[in-house]
C-alpha cells in the first residue's frame, strides 16, 4: 500500500509500485485534468507537483509519492493566479497541454516571483504546445508575475511561499 | 474543383430548405428543414412533433437563455464560440445568455465535417439568416404584447426594444405564441446587419471553451470512463497494409498482474490488416504486456521501403511527361519553351512530417441494447461512420458517435480509423474497451504528410517570364480516404486529389502556365498519406513560391516588385463574387502593406535576410490572402537558421472572432516555422523512424520568432484561416536564407547541412 496525500485529501493505493504516478491519478483516483502526452517525460502535459516541485507524472513510479504532498490542476482550484492569466492571454487553443504549461509555470513563480523574458523561456521550453500558443503562453505567464499576486497554492490551506 | 464545392454545400446543409419558429414546451425553438417537409404542417407543430429532422437548431428557453447546438468539432479554433456570436449579433441577444452543446452524431445534424478551414466560412451565411429570422419573430411577438408596430422596434442586448420600453427575450418566450415560417426566398431577403451595426462579431470577446481548459475540467475522448470498461493497446503490424498475424507469444505477460490476453482482430472494412489488441484491467499494463508481447507476421509487401525509394520515384514521375494528370493548362506552355531564349529548372522536395496531435489517438467503444457507442474526438463523422458499420457489421442507425474536445486535430481525426481498433475489440471481448495509442504506436499509425517532388521549368525571353510548367508528385490522402471528393483532370486522363494540387492553380497572371499532378503510388502503397494542416499547399507552394524568386533573381528583378507585377487581377484571377470578389489584386494589396510594414530595402546586418511568399490558401474558391515575410540570421559556420521576425498581412474577408483568428495565425506561423526547420522523418523499412520528442522536435519556445501579424480591414466574405497562415512560411524562410547568404535550398525542412554544402558549392564554383 501506498500513502500520499492528493489535492490535500490523504489516499491510498495498492497498485504495483513501478506504475506511472500519471495513471493513479488519472485512472485510479479519477482526476483527469493531468494528460498523457509523450509518456517519456519530454512533452510535460502531464506535470503535477510532489511537495512544490514540477515533475513528469508519466516517467514518476509510485513508489517515489509514498508519503508526498501531490497537487494536480484539479487542486489549483480555480483560484491560482497563473489559471487567470491564461484565461486573460485567451492562451488555450485545443487545450490538451494546458493543464501541464499551468502547472510548470506556477512553479517558477514560487522560486522566482520577478521572473524576466528570459526566464519564462528558460523554464517553459520543456513544455510542448502542439498547437504552439507559445507567444500567449509567455504572455501569461508575465502577466500573473506582473500581478505580483505569488503564493504557492496549497491544498491543506495553509498558505506558505517556498524557499527560492 | 465543382467536388469540393459540393461537398461544402452538403456541409453547409445548403439544399432547399424553410426556417422554422415555434413554440414547444416552454421554449422558442428555431431550426431549418427541408421545405418540402415544411410545406406539410405549421411550423409549431412540425417542431413539436418532430416529424422531420431539422438540420441546425437553437432555442431560446423561458429564462432568456439562448441554447445553440454546434455540430462542429471543437480543437483549439474556438469554432462553438464564433458560430454562436454570428447567431447572437443577428439576433440582438445578450452574449451572457447564449450557451453551446457539441453534439452526436444523428442524421438530424446533416453532413458533419470539420477541416478544409470551412467553418465560418460556410455557416457564415445562413446562421446570420437564422439570427435575422429569429430577431424578425421576436420583434413581431414583442410587439403584439405592447401593442405597437413591429416595424417601430428592434432588438437589443438580449430585449425587444419597443416605443412603449424594452422587453426581454424571457418574458416574450413565456407570453407570446410562436408559429412562423420562413420560406427560403424570405430567408434570403432578410435584412442582415453591416459591418457598422455589428456589436459581437468582430469585437473582443472571450472564447467560451477556454475557462474548461485551465482547470483541467475540459473533457477529451482519452477522459471518457465506462462502467466495467477494460483497456487496450495495439501492436501494430510491421506494414500499414497486407500483413498477417501467424502466431502470437505473449508467455512473457501472463505473470503481470492485471493482464487480461489478446486478440487478433477481424477486420471486414480491412481498416486493420495484421492487429493484435492487448488487454489489461489498466492502461500501463497494457502497456507494458504489448512491450513483452511477441507477433510473428507475414509482412505485406512494402515492409522494405525507405524515404529515398519515394522520392526518387517522386523526382522519376515529374521528369516523365507521360506521367500524372493535368491540373492547370492556360495557353501554351510548349509553345513558350520552344520560343524561349533561355530556362531555369528545378526540383523541390519534402519529407516525411507527422501530425503528432499531443492526445495520442484513442477510442471508448461499448456495445448497449443493441447500439454501438463510440467516444473519440473526431473531425469528419460522416466519412468515419461508414466504416466503423462496416468493421462491426452493422447498419448505421446503430452506431453513435459521441463527440468529445479534440487534443489536436490538424488533420489527423478527420478520417476516424483509430476508432476502429477499439470497436472491434469490444465486439470481440463482449466488453466496453478504452483502447489508446502510446505516442509512439500513435505516430506509426500516423497519416503522415506524404513525402513529394515538385518540379518546376521557366521559360524565358529577353529575361521576361512567358511560361511556367510545374510537376507535383505525392501520396494523396483523398485517393484512400474520400474518393468521391476527387474531380475529373482537365485532359480526362483520370481523377485527382484536389487537397495536393490546391496552391499550383496560382494567382498571378501567366500566359502560358501547365500544372501536373501526379500521385505517387510507392507512397501510397507504404503508408495511409494525411491531410496535415494546410495539405498540398504546404509542400507545393513551398516550391512554387520558392521558385519565383528563383525567376526573380535569374532574370534581374526585385522578388517583391516581381511578383507586384504578375498580380494583376485580370481574367481568371479577377476572382468571383463572393468568396474570392477582388481577386489577385487582394492579395497584390497584402504584399503591398507588407513592403511597408516590413520597412523593405532597409540595410541588414551580415549574413541576415528578408524573404517574401503570398499565398491563397486553402482553395481557389475560399482564399485567405496572405503576404508573408521572414527576417532570418545564417550562421556560416554550423549552418544554423535562425528565425528573427515573421510578419504576416493578412486579408481573410470580414473577421468573426478577431482573437480567435490571431490566435489560429500564430499557431500557423509557429506551425510553419517547425515545419520548415524542425520536424521531419522519414520511412525506414516501411514505418517511420521518429515516433515520439527524442527525435521528432516540433518547435518549443526557445525558438519562436517574434511576430507582427497585420489584418486588412474588409467586409467581404469571411474566409477560413486554420491552415492558410502556415503555407508562406516555408518559402519566405528559404527565400530570406538565399538573401542572407546565397544560398538556394530546394529541401523541406531546411538543414544545417543544406546551408554548408551549398556555402561549400559557392566557394568551389
Amino acid at each position: 500500500m501506498i500513502e500520499f496525500r492528493l489535492n490535500g485529501k490523504l489516499v491510498k493505493t495498492a497498485a504495483s509500485k513501478d506504475t506511472p504516478l500519471l495513471w493513479i491519478i488519472r485512472d485510479e483516483f479519477k482526476l483527469k485534468g493531468t494528460k498523457f502526452g509523450c509518456g517519456i517525460a519530454m512533452c510535460g502535459a502531464c506535470t503535477v507537483h510532489v511537495d512544490g516541485n514540477a515533475i513528469r507524472s508519466c516517467s514518476y513510479p509510485l513508489e517515489l509519492a509514498q508519503g508526498a504532498e501531490i497537487t494536480t490542476i484539479e487542486g489549483l482550484n480555480n483560484t491560482h493566479p497563473m489559471q487567470k492569466a491564461w484565461v486573460e492571454e485567451q492562451v488555450p487553443q485545443c487545450g490538451y497541454c494546458q493543464s501541464g504549461q499551468i502547472m510548470q509555470a506556477a512553479t517558477l513563480l514560487s522560486y522566482n516571483p520577478n521572473p524576466s523574458d528570459e526566464d519564462i523561456v528558460n523554464h517553459m521550453s520543456s513544455n510542448l504546445c502542439r498547437c504552439m500558443a507559445y507567444k500567449r503562453i509567455h504572455k501569461a505567464v508575465k502577466r500573473a508575475a506582473n500581478d505580483n499576486a505569488v503564493a504557492v497554492y496549497d491544498p491543506a490551506g495553509h498558505q506558505d511561499s517556498l524557499e527560492a | 474543383m465543382t467536388s469540393i464545392k459540393q461537398a461544402r454545400y452538403q456541409s453547409a446543409n445548403v439544399s432547399r430548405r424553410n426556417f422554422l419558429i415555434g413554440s414547444v414546451g416552454a421554449s422558442v425553438m428555431m431550426a431549418f428543414a427541408p421545405s418540402a417537409l415544411a410545406a406539410t404542417a405549421t411550423a409549431q407543430q412540425s417542431l413539436a412533433d418532430k416529424v422531420f429532422s431539422p438540420t441546425i437548431w437553437f432555442e431560446i428557453d423561458a429564462t432568456g437563455k439562448v441554447l445553440i447546438n454546434i455540430a462542429k468539432a471543437e480543437m483549439g479554433q474556438h469554432v462553438g464560440t464564433a458560430l454562436a456570436r454570428i447567431i447572437a449579433d443577428e439576433l440582438g441577444a445578450d452574449w451572457e445568455q447564449m450557451e453551446i452543446r457539441h453534439v452526436d452524431t444523428d442524421p438530424k445534424w446533416g453532413y458533419m465535417i470539420t477541416g478544409g478551414s470551412w467553418s465560418i466560412f460556410t455557416s457564415y451565411k445562413p446562421l446570420s439568416q437564422a439570427g435575422a429570422a429569429g430577431r424578425m419573430a421576436l420583434i413581431e411577438a414583442g410587439a403584439e404584447l405592447a401593442g405597437v408596430e413591429a416595424s417601430d422596434c428592434d432588438t437589443e442586448g438580449g430585449c425587444v426594444v419597443t416605443p412603449k420600453g424594452r422587453l426581454q427575450f424571457s418574458e416574450i418566450v413565456q407570453k407570446g405564441h410562436f408559429n412562423r415560417n420562413f420560406s427560403q426566398e424570405e430567408m434570403a431577403k432578410l435584412p442582415l446587419k453591416s459591418k457598422s451595426a455589428h456589436k459581437l462579431i468582430g469585437k473582443d470577446f472571450k472564447a467560451l471553451d477556454i475557462p474548461a481548459k485551465t482547470n483541467g475540467s475540459a473533457k477529451y475522448g482519452i477522459d471518457v470512463e465506462i462502467d466495467g470498461m477494460i483497456y487496450a493497446r495495439p501492436i501494430l503490424p510491421p506494414t500499414r497494409y497486407r500483413s498477417k498475424v501467424v502466431s502470437v507469444n505473449d508467455s512473457g505477460a501472463k505473470s503481470l498482474p492485471g493482464y487480461l490476453g489478446f486478440e487478433i482482430l477481424e477486420d471486414p472494412s480491412d481498416t486493420l490488416q495484421g492487429w493484435v489488441s492487448v488487454l489489461a484491467r489498466d492502461y500501463p499494463t497494457a502497456i507494458k504486456a504489448a512491450d513483452v508481447i511477441s507477433v510473428n507476421y507475414q509482412a505485406g509487401s512494402r515492409a522494405d521501403i525507405n524515404e529515398q525509394q519515394i522520392l526518387s520515384e517522386g523526382e522519376r514521375q515529374v521528369n516523365e511527361t507521360s506521367e500524372g494528370v493535368l491540373f492547370v493548362d492556360e495557353g501554351n506552355v510548349d509553345r513558350a519553351k520552344q520560343d524561349a531564349s533561355n530556362h531555369l529548372s528545378a526540383i523541390y522536395r519534402t519529407n516525411t512530417a507527422l501530425h503528432f496531435a499531443l492526445e495520442p489517438m484513442n477510442t471508448t467503444a461499448e456495445l448497449k441494447q443493441g447500439i454501438w457507442h463510440i467516444h473519440a474526438g473526431n473531425q469528419w463523422q460522416s466519412l468515419t461512420l461508414p466504416v466503423l458499420a462496416k468493421a462491426l457489421q452493422v447498419d448505421e442507425d446503430r452506431i453513435v458517435m459521441h463527440q468529445y474536445y479534440l487534443g489536436g486535430g490538424f488533420g489527423r481525426r478527420l478520417y476516424g480509423d483509430y476508432m476502429i481498433p477499439a470497436a472491434l475489440t469490444a465486439k470481440q471481448t463482449g466488453k466496453p474497451v478504452k483502447l489508446i495509442f502510446t505516442r509512439a504506436d500513435d505516430s506509426r499509425f500516423d497519416q503522415v504528410r506524404s513525402p513529394s517532388v515538385s518540379g518546376f521549368e521557366a521559360s524565358l525571353n529577353d529575361n521576361a517570364l512567358t511560361g511556367l510548367n510545374t510537376a507535383h508528385s505525392s501520396g494523396w490522402p483523398t485517393l484512400d480516404m474520400a474518393p468521391g471528393f476527387m474531380p475529373e483532370s482537365l485532359d480526362k486522363k483520370g481523377k485527382f486529389d484536389p487537397f495536393s494540387a490546391s496552391g499550383a492553380d496560382h494567382w498571378y497572371s501567366m500566359p502560358n502556365h501547365r500544372a501536373r499532378v501526379i500521385n505517387n503510388t510507392l507512397a501510397q502503397e507504404t503508408f495511409l498519406p494525411g491531410w496535415l494542416r494546410s495539405v498540398g499547399q504546404g509542400w507545393i507552394v513551398w516550391g512554387l513560391e520558392s521558385f519565383i524568386d528563383e525567376i526573380a533573381h535569374k532574370t534581374g528583378r526585385d522578388p517583391i516588385e516581381f511578383r507586384l507585377s504578375m498580380l494583376d487581377g485580370k481574367g481568371k484571377q479577377a476572382g468571383k463574387a463572393p468568396e474570392s470578389v477582388g481577386g489577385a489584386l487582394r492579395l497584390k494589396n497584402t504584399l503591398d502593406v507588407l513592403k511597408q510594414r516590413i520597412g523593405y530595402g532597409n540595410k541588414l546586418p551580415i549574413n541576415e535576410g528578408v524573404g517574401v511568399a503570398v499565398t491563397a490558401g486553402q482553395e481557389r474558391t475560399m482564399p485567405a490572402w496572405i503576404a508573408t515575410a521572414a527576417h532570418v540570421h545564417v550562421n556560416r559556420q554550423t549552418g544554423k537558421i535562425t528565425v528573427k521576425k515573421i510578419t504576416m498581412v493578412v486579408d481573410a474577408g470580414l473577421i468573426v472572432h478577431p482573437d480567435g483568428a490571431l490566435a489560429q495565425l500564430e499557431g500557423s506561423a509557429f506551425w510553419g516555422v517547425s515545419l520548415a526547420l524542425n520536424e521531419f522523418t522519414e520511412f525506414e523499412k516501411g514505418q517511420v523512424k521518429d515516433v515520439n520528442l527524442n527525435s521528432y522536435l516540433p518547435l518549443r519556445m526557445n525558438e519562436i520568432p517574434e511576430l507582427d501579424i497585420h489584418f486588412v480591414e474588409s467586409e467581404e466574405v469571411p474566409t477560413g484561416l486554420g491552415e492558410p497562415g502556415v503555407i508562406g512560411i516555408g518559402p519566405a524562410i528559404g527565400n530570406a536564407v538565399y538573401q542572407a547568404v546565397g544560398v538556394r535550398l530546394r529541401d523541406l525542412p531546411m538543414k544545417a547541412q543544406h546551408v554548408l554544402n551549398g556555402l561549400t558549392a559557392e566557394v568551389t564554383s
